[in-house]
């Protein structure tokens, strides 16, 4: 693989890590709101086969195999099952609107840009040059988790504050050993099926996804 | 700017023919939008110079202005369009080195065409009718949204050219071809397009066939004109068209924009950007078709959609740089 070639395809994919992650802030519709996160972890699968080919990693594409498997496929087929019981969920009342969210993200980008900017002047390369599309979307991933009230996006905002995390292990060392990744992924896997459980339990029992409406814990 | 550029008679010529072009082509592009729509919805529609006629039409007609009116009214049409024409005159329109190109800054021909929308705004407020100042209240707060969006974006292409001067960014996009297809630009194209269609009142922000007072945002400021001052701002809005369509297809697609100082160059410049601009019109009016007119309230997600992805394409440039 050419180097310019190399240099295009991972700012690309990069890039598209942190457009989807906008893209759920955009969108109202919960469904959409999970099709852009299965589209983040496309991107972020490509991500890491982009630098699995360039190093001639083994262990790094069966990462990014793994990371298609789970948060391309898996993990959103399993929130669009909790989905389906309410289908025309959307995001009505966010605490923060939608204009105003927006305009929030664009100063998160920012502040992440200069924040790290320092950490890759230690080791300027190509991949670390990228951190701070992934330092962003971690930072967008909390703004979501704060400011949503349906519980399937605030578990979209979990969902992209560990796919910032993923992007920057990735652009940063090129991946941990694989039984690290796999162990952090199979716990992302095993929150979400927690969180489902969890967010179907509620749903049968007070007819809301909307998370404000609990105020008190029962035993 | 390190080159020596054209003479100044081949840079006054090219001046000459950007005006002319945007002058003629942008009726001619919003015939051809109303003829794209009409087509897919099945009706045969109005031939495409349709807008040239209609602008004859009006141009021998009497102008009447209210009684009240002041000057304002009078005046507002013409600065309008001269503000629209010297921006199409020095923009990269046909070639790199148009007449006073080295003021050609990005700044300028933003605050060109803004002095164009907020003159237009105080016409709309002039008679004191209650449907000019609501769409002098509408459009300002769009654009006040929508400029912002398009200096951010133009900025990202300025970072990668290391200039704001807009021949110079269009001349390096031409030396550099690679840069076409950086996530800059794809991320700045799509925050372009979203501002270029608020900017010239089409849907889903404005619907530029209505009259319907709830909807209206730019026939609400021109409801007050008549005859040849209602064909003056009617050409100052297709030019402004025309002016936006043609710089988004040429900070993106530059090809084919004439680079040296031979009258050939210029006429295939020409076909070039006819054609380019014409196949934008028609994918933004099949668009159209297929989209409803946004609420009032929603315009401000679509704009502030399209400044975050000008500040990502920012940020991509300076973490890719």
């Amino acid at each position: 693989m050419s180097t310019s070639f190399y240099v295009g395809a991972l700012e690309l994919t990069t890039g598209a890590v942190l457009v989807c992650a906008v893209m759920t802030l955009w969108r109202r519709q919960v469904r959409a709101i999970v099709t852009m996160l299965r589209f983040q972890g496309i991107a972020l699968a490509f991500v890491a086969g982009v630098l699995a080919w360039h190093e001639r990693d083994l262990g790094l594409a069966i990462t990014a195999a793994l990371v298609l498997g789970v948060k391309g496929a898996l993990v959103p087929w399993l929130l669009r099952r909790v989905i389906r019981l309410d289908p025309k969920s959307r995001e009505t009342a966010p605490l923060i609107n939608v204009p105003a969210s927006l305009v929030s993200a664009a100063f998160l980008i920012v502040v992440s840009y200069v924040v790290s900017s320092k950490l890759t002047a230690l080791a300027p390369s190509t991949a670390s040059r990228l951190v701070p599309i992934g330092v962003a979307t971690v930072l967008v991933g909390y703004f979501m988790l704060v400011t949503r009230r349906r519980s399937v996006s605030q578990i979209v905002g979990l969902l992209l504050v560990d796919n910032g995390i993923a992007l920057v292990t990735f652009l940063l060392t090129a991946g941990v050993p694989l039984i690290v990744e796999l162990g952090a992924t199979l716990d992302v896997l095993l929150v979400v099926v927690v969180l489902q459980v969890h967010v179907l339990n509620a749903g049968a029992r007070h007819g809301s996804f909307d998370l404000d409406k609990m105020r008190e814990l029962h035993d | 700017m390190t080159h020596v550029g054209p003479p100044l008679g081949y840079a006054i010529i090219a001046s000459i023919i950007q005006v002319a072009l945007v002058g003629l082509g942008g009726p001619l592009l919003m015939g051809l939008m109303a003829k794209v729509r009409a087509r897919a919805e099945g009706r045969v529609g109005a031939p495409i110079h349709q807008p040239l006629r209609d602008l004859r039409k009006l141009m021998g007609k009497e102008g009447l202005r209210a009684h009240h009116s002041s000057a304002v009214l009078a005046v507002a049409p013409l600065v309008v369009l001269g503000s629209t024409t010297l921006a199409v005159a020095i923009s990269p329109l046909v070639t790199t080195h148009p007449f006073l190109s080295a003021s050609a800054d990005l700044f300028v021909i933003v605050y060109l065409l803004l002095m164009g929308s907020v003159t237009m705004a105080l016409a709309g407020l002039d008679t004191g009718t209650a449907f000019g100042g609501m769409g002098s209240s509408r459009a300002i707060t769009i654009g006040a949204l929508a400029e912002p969006a398009l200096l951010v974006a133009v900025i990202a292409l300025s970072i990668q050219a290391r200039t704001s001067n807009l021949p110079a960014i269009v001349a390096d996009t031409i030396a550099h071809p690679v840069w076409t297809s950086t996530p800059t630009r794809l991320l700045a194209l799509v925050a372009l397009v979203i501002v270029v269609i608020a900017e010239t009142g089409r849907l889903p922000v404005d619907n530029p066939n209505t009259h319907l007072e709830l909807t209206m945002i730019h026939e609400a400021m021109t409801l007050e004109y008549a005859g040849s001052d209602l064909g003056l701002v009617t050409l100052g809005a297709a030019m402004r068209l025309g002016l936006l369509f043609a710089l988004l297809v040429n900070l993106f697609v530059p090809w084919g924009v004439a680079t040296g100082s031979s009258i050939l160059g210029l006429l295939a410049a020409v076909v070039f950007l006819a054609l380019k601009t014409s196949l934008l019109a028609v994918v933004v009016s099949l668009i159209e078709v297929h989209s409803a007119k946004l609420r009032l309230f929603r315009v401000p997600e679509l704009l502030a959609g399209g400044f975050v992805l000008a500040v990502l394409a920012v940020v991509t440039q300076l973490a890719t740089r």
